[in-house]
């Protein structure tokens, strides 16, 4: 079991809906976001290109903010998914200094706070990540890849794409067809 | 010409659009950690050497600061936490993974013994202090008899914490400024030099004064060739360590950074000490101070300059 996602790069168009369906979902505090768009326009002039990717948490595998953690409030659950005990977390920093895609913010109830790909409020009971169910162009998968027939797994297979920093050595989880 | 625009809109507080998660609190807490270090290893070392007579200032007087650095960096270290009455959860488990974890365990230990050795030696300070109760009396003259073992275990706790603050750094491969190994034996040279800069500075004695000014000679020549040495490194690193040496070469922090810590903290108290101990006379206090004063800013710069640095995408 390793729950990743899978966003298509050709499909998005930036709507920001995942953002704002994330920030009514998780009750993100006014202000912040758990996950946010990045357009990246590459090229000389005429020839441009344009990439749209919805990022947040990769839920690394070898993840440096769990590594870093002193209380061992930040911590990989069943199915690879990294979490946050709040009770836990004293709030030093650390996890979001570790993180090189700068995806933690420090909430203002004092506890380190992102994505957590929905795990306790809707993928436990089933359904779909917020922002996977709301996106318009049904750009995102979300699945097991672990199990070659889940959608995301096929997606993968026959899709080229990339994940973000991999020199970091992270072993990031979000996937970005390409 | 190739161009990359990236547009986020992302903007959350205190991580865009720059990172500054660490203010002020982390850099002071580093300083005062690593004062403390030097204070004490010396403290430690001149017992077991039996030179306790000599080093009177350093074995008797100096942990006196230390005591007091590490009470304000801790505090200055518990500012720093978003959830504040939290912080004992940091003593309700050991993670040898996270540096901030084994730093606040070896805090836990190195701050008693820094307490007790003041405690044992306070008539230094206060002539007519009087403990009162026998009991007191009783556990300060076990530790006296056993004043080598405990010395033994603050030399080795005192290194552990001097390296601690640039480890504390140097795990974060996300900022590539910091992650580099040399972190740990820079801030442990800058943690010793500062702790003979202090003892230097409280010094009666001419002749411990002279001694400690070699030693921090030597100290700072090391720092000299581990700063060109983590140049040295970054420049045939990756493009994002290029980078992060870059802000210190004719980036924002070129002139902080090599006028002073590198000039004022460095070259210039190596120079004064070397022209003292050849005999010409110049106030004793100013090399010291600006010791202090550029170990300060070292941790300053770094820790800033560090969140600045980033990987590329």
């Amino acid at each position: 079991m390793r729950y990743a996602m899978a966003i298509d790069t050709k499909k998005c168009v930036g709507c920001s809906d995942c953002v704002v369906a994330c920030q009514t979902e998780n009750n993100v505090p006014i202000g912040y976001c758990r996950d946010w768009i990045v357009e990246v326009t590459d090229g000389t002039y005429p020839n441009l290109e344009l990439e749209i990717r919805s990022e947040r948490c990769n839920h690394c595998e070898n993840a440096p903010c769990v590594r870093c953690c002193p209380t061992g409030a930040s911590h990989i659950v069943d199915g690879g998914i990294v979490l946050v005990t709040h009770d836990k977390c004293i709030g030093c920093g650390a996890c979001i200094v570790s993180c090189p895609y700068d995806a933690r913010y420090p909430h203002p109830d004092g506890y380190v706070d992102k994505c957590t790909f929905c795990l306790p409020n809707r993928v436990s009971k089933g359904e779909l990540p917020a922002c996977v169910s709301v996106c318009p162009t049904k750009c995102m998968y979300f699945g097991d890849i672990d199990d070659k027939n889940s959608e995301i797994s096929k997606m993968l297979s026959k899709r080229k794409w990339k994940t973000l920093i991999p020199e970091a050595g992270t072993k990031p989880h979000v996937y970005y067809l390409i | 010409m190739r161009e990359e625009l990236i547009t986020s809109g992302r903007m959350n507080y205190l991580v865009d659009p720059q990172l500054h998660i660490w203010h002020w609190q982390i850099p002071l807490y580093l300083f005062l950690g690593g004062l403390a270090a030097g204070i004490m290893f010396f403290a430690a070392l001149y017992t077991i050497r039996g030179k306790t007579d000599k080093f009177q200032t350093a074995v008797k007087i100096a942990p006196f600061i230390a005591a007091i650095a590490l009470v304000i960096g801790l505090a200055a270290l518990m500012l720093d936490l978003n959830h504040k009455l939290y912080f004992w959860r940091l003593y309700t488990t050991i993670r040898l993974e996270s540096p901030m974890s084994w730093g606040a365990w070896v805090l836990m230990v190195i701050t008693p013994i820094t307490f007790i050795w003041c405690a044992i030696n306070i008539n230094v300070l206060f002539p007519k202090w009087d403990w009162k109760f026998q009991w007191i009396k009783e556990i300060l003259n076990f530790f006296k008899k056993n004043i080598i073992i405990i010395s033994w275990i603050t030399l080795i706790l005192s290194i552990i914490l001097g390296v601690y603050t640039g480890i504390l750094f140097s795990a974060f491969n996300a900022r590539p400024l910091w992650n580099t190994s040399i972190l740990g034996p820079l801030f442990l040279s800058s943690g010793l030099s500062a702790g003979a800069a202090a003892i230097i500075l409280m010094s009666k004695s001419h002749f411990e004064r002279n001694s400690l000014a070699k030693i921090d000679i030597i100290i700072i020549l090391i720092e000299l060739f581990l700063i060109v040495h983590m140049f040295m490194g970054f420049l045939a690193s990756t493009q994002v360590q290029i980078d992060a040496a870059n802000l210190f070469l004719g980036g924002p922090y070129t002139t902080s950074f090599w006028l002073f810590v590198v000039t004022l903290g460095l070259v210039l108290p190596l120079i004064l000490e070397s022209l003292e101990l050849k005999g010409y006379k110049m106030p004793t206090f100013i090399a010291p101070s600006l010791v202090l004063f550029g170990s300060l800013m070292l941790r300053f710069i770094i820790a800033y300059a560090g969140q600045e640095s980033r990987w590329l995408y």
